[in-house]
């Protein structure tokens, strides 16, 4: 990559924003219609302390879940790989939760789940957890066969084939599954607030989202938004970044 | 050491072998030659047992029946495990049969040096180049000292180059008494260098269609090279016209 390809993504953020904040001047869009960029920083400002812990709160749901997918997905993907009944009955119903829409859901599992925050957690990871199970599920059925030969040779029992070569292997298919799930935990997280929120139960940004749109304090909702989308941005980078670098160690790359 | 008897193998529709009779005898470097498809790789699947036949029966010797680490199998690509090290590719085989890391170190270290891979014990797979990694390759299916060494066209992606310092390099570890060799290849050169004894199959449905009596210790600009060559020729040619 040039230079200036890498810094066109920034380059055009900074233009289009000079473009709106233009806009919205010349044209005398009210704010609690449309509200210019300098508009929400000036919100966010106003409610820093309000807006952080609120991303703070969304966060902890996000990794909780993210941490509980990547456990899930890695533990029922081994128990299919190493036995067929397992497969036949997790495939199905794996897949039946992740085909439900989790706002359809959610409702229902903030109602049986008694605390609140486990209630987001449980939609997050609903949300979350498919790739990790399909992504490891792939890897650790696409061992090269002759591998397997070669472990059969030297009489390898099955636990041996799972945990020295097909486990392993299946690490970068895993690493994949997992960048995956970061974003869809929060998304999964944001939704499960959004209901809870219209419940009455204030978390996360979601809720401050709801909380500013009911009070038609537009640029706050947007500041809110903005953090949203930075999260999103930063948890897929970083897993992006992670799994590079365990990767190179790992020596697949 | 071990005999085919009549042995068939369908995979569908499709016979891979039929009616192959084969004995390897103790010692022998055994080239399989014959083009693409002709069920070369199944007849040493039959071989190492990983796959049975439909019809007729693999037997082995009295007291030679094959357990775990008796038999050496060096596919076509160097297939290492790309997270581990040489040396622990080496030791792979020992510690799937359950010996201790320190106690296999000689072996894995001799292995290792017999195909001239000292300084690279601990070079990871992505760090060694094509020719090395089939020399890891090799020196993992050595380790367990098998009495049998099944190799599937393992110099196939080579270069030139590389390729005729294994070829080299494997007459040497056969010499030396390191197993019984079969081989499959579809290079004739391969074989009339290589090979004891060379075994010529026909195009699907794979048959034996001939044998010839080789001579391992002859140079490549050898002009009885050359005659080896020209003789095996024929033969490939007279089961596969052009």
């Amino acid at each position: 990559m040039t230079k200036l390809e890498r810094a066109a993504p920034i380059l055009f953020g900074l233009l289009a924003l000079g473009a709106w904040q233009a806009a919205v001047m010349l044209l005398h869009v009210p704010p609690y219609i449309v509200p210019g960029p300098a508009a929400i920083i000036v919100a966010f400002w106003a409610d820093k302390a309000g807006l952080l812990e609120a991303l703070l709160s969304t966060l902890t749901v996000t990794f909780t879940a993210l941490f509980l997918s990547a456990i899930l997905g890695m533990v029922l993907a081994l128990a299919m790989a190493a036995s067929r009944l397992a497969r036949a009955v997790i495939q199905p119903w794996a897949v039946v939760l992740q085909v439900t829409p989790v706002v359809a859901i959610a409702p229902l599992i903030i109602l049986w789940v008694n605390n609140p925050f486990f209630a987001l957690v449980v939609c997050a990871v609903i949300v979350a957890f498919f790739p990790v199970l399909s992504n490891t599920a792939t890897g650790l059925a696409a061992t090269p066969p002759e591998l397997v030969d070669l472990f059969k040779l030297n009489g390898a029992k099955r636990w041996q084939i799972l945990f020295w070569l097909r486990l392993p292997a299946a690490l970068p298919y895993f690493l994949a599954g997992l960048r995956i799930a970061g974003t869809l935990a929060l998304v999964g997280a944001v939704v499960a607030e959004f209901v809870a929120g219209s419940g009455g139960f204030a978390s996360g940004l979601a809720y401050r989202i709801l909380e500013a749109g009911y009070r038609l304090e537009i640029p706050r909702m947007f500041a809110a938004l903005t953090l949203l989308a930075l999260a999103g941005i930063a948890i897929y980078a970083t897993l992006g970044f992670l799994s590079a670098a365990i990767l190179r160690r790992h020596g697949d790359v | 050491m071990v005999r085919l008897e009549r042995v068939s193998r369908r995979f569908g529709d499709v016979t891979a072998l039929d009616q192959i009779d084969l004995a390897v005898g103790q010692h022998e470097f055994v080239a399989l030659l014959g083009p693409s498809g002709c069920g070369k790789s199944t007849l040493l699947r039959l071989l190492a047992g990983l796959d049975a036949p439909d019809l007729g029966q693999v037997s082995w010797a009295a007291g030679q029946a094959p357990a775990a680490g008796d038999i050496g199998y060096v596919f076509q690509d160097a297939t290492l495990l790309p997270w581990a090290s040489a040396a622990e590719n080496v030791y792979l085989p020992l510690r799937l049969r359950g010996i201790d890391r320190q106690q296999s170190a000689p072996d894995v270290k001799r292995a290792l040096a017999r195909l001239g891979l000292q300084g690279f014990e601990n070079a990871k797979p992505r760090a060694l180049s094509g020719g090395m990694r089939m020399r890891v390759s090799i020196a993992r299916a050595l380790v367990s000292r098998p009495q049998l060494l099944l190799m599937d066209e393992p110099f196939a992606a080579l270069d030139e180059f590389t390729r005729h310092r294994l070829q080299e390099d494997l007459r040497g570890l056969w010499r030396e008494g390191a197993s019984t060799i079969v081989f499959v290849t579809h290079s004739i050169y391969e074989a009339a260098f290589l090979a004891s004894r060379i075994l010529v199959m026909t195009p699907r449905p794979g048959r034996l269609a001939g044998e010839i009596k080789g001579d391992n210790s002859l140079s490549r600009t050898d002009p009885a090279y050359a005659s080896l060559v020209s003789e095996i020729t024929d033969m490939l040619h007279a089961v596969m016209p052009l």
